[in-house]
């Protein structure tokens, strides 16, 4: 099962300034009759209070995954978590028991999901189910949660919450579900909130709303925010770190300003040069050539080699460094910067 | 879109800048209230010819159930007079008289009150035997689900008259309380016995369709725990089917009843019942059709009002039925 390598109890003694999540080297595979897939292959990282973390990575990366490990919302099996540790404050989720787990999830670590719809139940007032979260967790009575459903419906600026306390998820547009769904997470004062693409289904301007209310309501409660999309345009304004993922692997980290700016990974590269720029008007976007990797078959060496314009194979390779048969780790290149290339020098151009 | 929605998006709108909020709102959304999937299918049910139809014949037999001395114009089942044996419908006996002399009218509006007691107890134990092993086979799944589903399958193979009829057979020398006596709910309870399997079925499917809904997910990361889960969000969705096959399935159980009283491991004489008439009618058919014509014909009535209300039901609840 789990094994435990730097510390073999469920405890750790937390020092003040110690992040509030912090994921170490997890693996997540998904086990069928037909085949093994490698979904996440060891990544780790760290969310301190107040911090904006935006995982970013394109359909298939292993973004969701990870995070859906960490709620512990997998569905086992077909999924298993053969190695990794999960800290929240000073404890390892996948050590403890399901019982404990599941009262973490809401006051101390919680979710928001891509399609708002799809993530309420229909047979229940918006109301009733945001006051849920206090019956379950605070045992409050049903008068006062609904009262306390009201005060978020608020907080959350959906427009006369006391009106609409009792309308149904399917009687709410897009981006006011959405406020809905953040108001249902954002109940227990959660220190951690992981949001998993969480403008995805909305249109722009209601995408940029979501977003403020996120950033504003982290701000208010000092929240760690893990924010997991492929937008790049929501990651530049709202994030502060930024890990990009690839084939389950994180393959640069840094922060925002910095790798949009100067990406360290040709894969960061190409994802900056396949946005349209406004400057380049006209002009034609460069797309990263081929397909995202079969998670099953993962090329050998950098998991991004049949797709890099920078690889570097047999003779043309330093030794040690061929990109497909050496698999580069995720390594510091410049300070505070960290990335799995083994040119990645040559793309900062240092 | 919905009128509330239009407003959230301008509420939207507003925030981004993209409009001015001084437009006054071209519809009153204020006192629109929207539909929930219950109250869509009420709109839809009040429209529906063949739910009234089934409705009023079920409130009827109901009322005839709940107070039967009202529609047997006052006449008392047990007051016999053989010198009336077999008299054919009249002004004063509207169906007659059976072999005893009783007035047949009191006798089959007495014999409602078992039947539908017999048809609504037996399902209710349906719904709960089905609901339980179904929501556990489907919520749990794997080996609970293999050992449960197989359970079935072995209920499965046994026909519902000979599955109840063996039950009741036995029944009087196990000593077991109910059971052990021939009324109403050892009845209900053989029927029971051996009728719940579809109902598991259909929890057991709907439960696995809605498990891997997004708001059971969503539920699960707020840390809301299984037996929740299953009985809060699960359960409610799965449950509209469920009542469908519920209500048409009284019907059938009535029907079954009859049978087995016919059969003679059913009630027993000196209660009243359909089936125990049509019993003692078939011996006079050729002398006295009408002991069983009546009990018949009240009793495909009632079966008809049951399936009738499930069918209308089925219609309303399924939104891809709806013109």
């Amino acid at each position: 099962m789990t094994t435990l390598p730097s510390s073999a109890s469920s405890v750790r003694s937390g020092d003040g300034s110690s992040p509030i999540l912090s994921v170490e080297d997890l693996f997540v595979e998904f086990r069928t009759r037909e085949n093994l897939v490698n979904a996440v292959n060891g990544i780790s990282y760290t969310v301190s209070a107040g911090e904006t973390l935006a995982i970013l990575g394109e359909s298939g990366s292993g973004k969701s995954v990870s995070a859906q490990a960490i709620m512990g919302i997998l569905d086992m099996p077909p999924a298993r978590i053969p190695n990794g540790e999960i800290w929240f404050e000073g404890r390892n989720l996948l050590t403890l028991p399901a019982e404990e787990q599941r009262k973490i999830r809401g006051p101390g670590i919680s979710m928001i999901f891509q399609d708002a719809l799809s993530s309420l139940n229909p047979v229940y007032s918006v109301g009733y189910q945001i006051g849920e979260m206090f019956r379950a967790h605070g045992g409050l009575s049903k008068k006062d949660a609904k009262q306390r459903a009201v005060e978020l419906m608020d907080r959350v600026r959906i427009p006369a919450a006391a009106q609409r306390v009792n309308d149904y998820p399917h009687q709410f547009s897009g981006g006011m579900r959405q406020r809905v769904m953040i108001a249902m997470a954002i109940a227990l004062d959660p220190r951690i909130l992981i949001a998993d693409e969480p403008t995805t289904a909305l249109d722009v301007t209601v995408q940029a709303q979501v977003m403020d209310l996120l950033k504003d309501l982290q701000r208010e409660t000092g929240m760690g925010l893990v924010l997991i999309t492929h937008d790049l345009g929501v990651v530049n304004e709202v994030a502060d770190n930024v890990a990009v993922m690839y084939a389950g692997r994180i393959v640069e980290r840094g922060t925002v300003d910095e790798v949009f700016t100067k990406p360290g990974h040709p894969y960061t590269e190409g994802l900056l040069n396949s946005v349209p720029q406004v400057e380049a008007k006209g002009g034609r976007l460069q797309p990263i050539t081929g397909q995202p990797p079969n998670l099953s078959r993962i090329p050998s060496g950098c998991p991004f080699h049949p797709r890099c314009p920078r690889r570097r194979l047999g003779a043309e390779a330093l030794p040690g460094r061929d990109c497909a048969g050496d698999r580069p780790p995720l390594r510091l290149v410049v300070p505070g910067r960290e990335a799995a290339c083994h040119y990645s020098e040559e793309v900062l151009g240092v | 879109m919905t009128d509330s929605q239009q407003q959230d998006l301008r509420s939207d709108e507003v925030r981004a800048g993209t409009t001015t909020g001084l437009g006054a709102p071209s519809v009153d959304v204020t006192d629109s209230r929207q539909n929930s999937l219950w109250s869509d299918a009420w709109v839809q049910l009040r429209r529906s010819a063949i739910f009234w139809i089934g409705a009023v014949l079920g409130v009827l037999f109901l009322a005839m159930a709940l107070f039967p001395s009202i529609f047997a114009r006052g006449a008392d089942p047990r007051a016999c007079d053989l010198s009336n044996s077999r008299a054919t419908p009249s002004a004063d006996h509207w169906l007659g008289f059976d072999q005893q002399g009783c007035d047949y009218l009191s006798n089959v509006v007495y014999g409602a009150r078992n039947s539908l007691l017999i048809g609504v107890l037996g399902v209710l134990g349906v719904l709960l035997m089905g609901v339980v092993v179904g929501a556990i086979a489907g919520y749990y799944g794997r080996l609970t689900d293999s050992i449960l589903a197989r359970l079935t399958d072995i209920f499965y193979a046994l026909p519902l008259i000979l599955g109840a009829l063996v039950l009741l057979r036995v029944g009087p020398s196990t000593g077991l309380p109910i059971i052990s006596e021939r009324g109403p709910g050892a009845v209900a309870i053989a029927l029971a016995a051996f009728g719940w399997m579809t109902a598991m079925r259909l929890v057991r499917s709907q439960v696995i369709a809605v498990k891997s809904s997004d708001y059971v997910a969503a539920a699960r990361a707020m840390g809301a725990s299984d037996y929740r889960i299953l009985v809060r969000h699960i359960l409610p969705n799965a449950v509209a089917p469920v009542l469908v096959y519920a209500t048409i399935t009284i019907g059938v159980l009535i029907a079954a009843e009859a049978t087995l009283t016919f059969l003679g491991v059913g009630l027993q004489a000196p209660s009243i019942s359909w089936g125990l008439q049509i019993a003692q009618g078939q011996q006079l058919l050729r002398t006295a059709p009408h002991l069983v014509l009546f009990p018949s014909v009240i009793l495909t009535l009632t079966v008809m009002a049951f399936i009738m209300m499930g069918d209308a039901l089925r219609d309303a609840l399924d939104p891809r039925q709806r013109s």
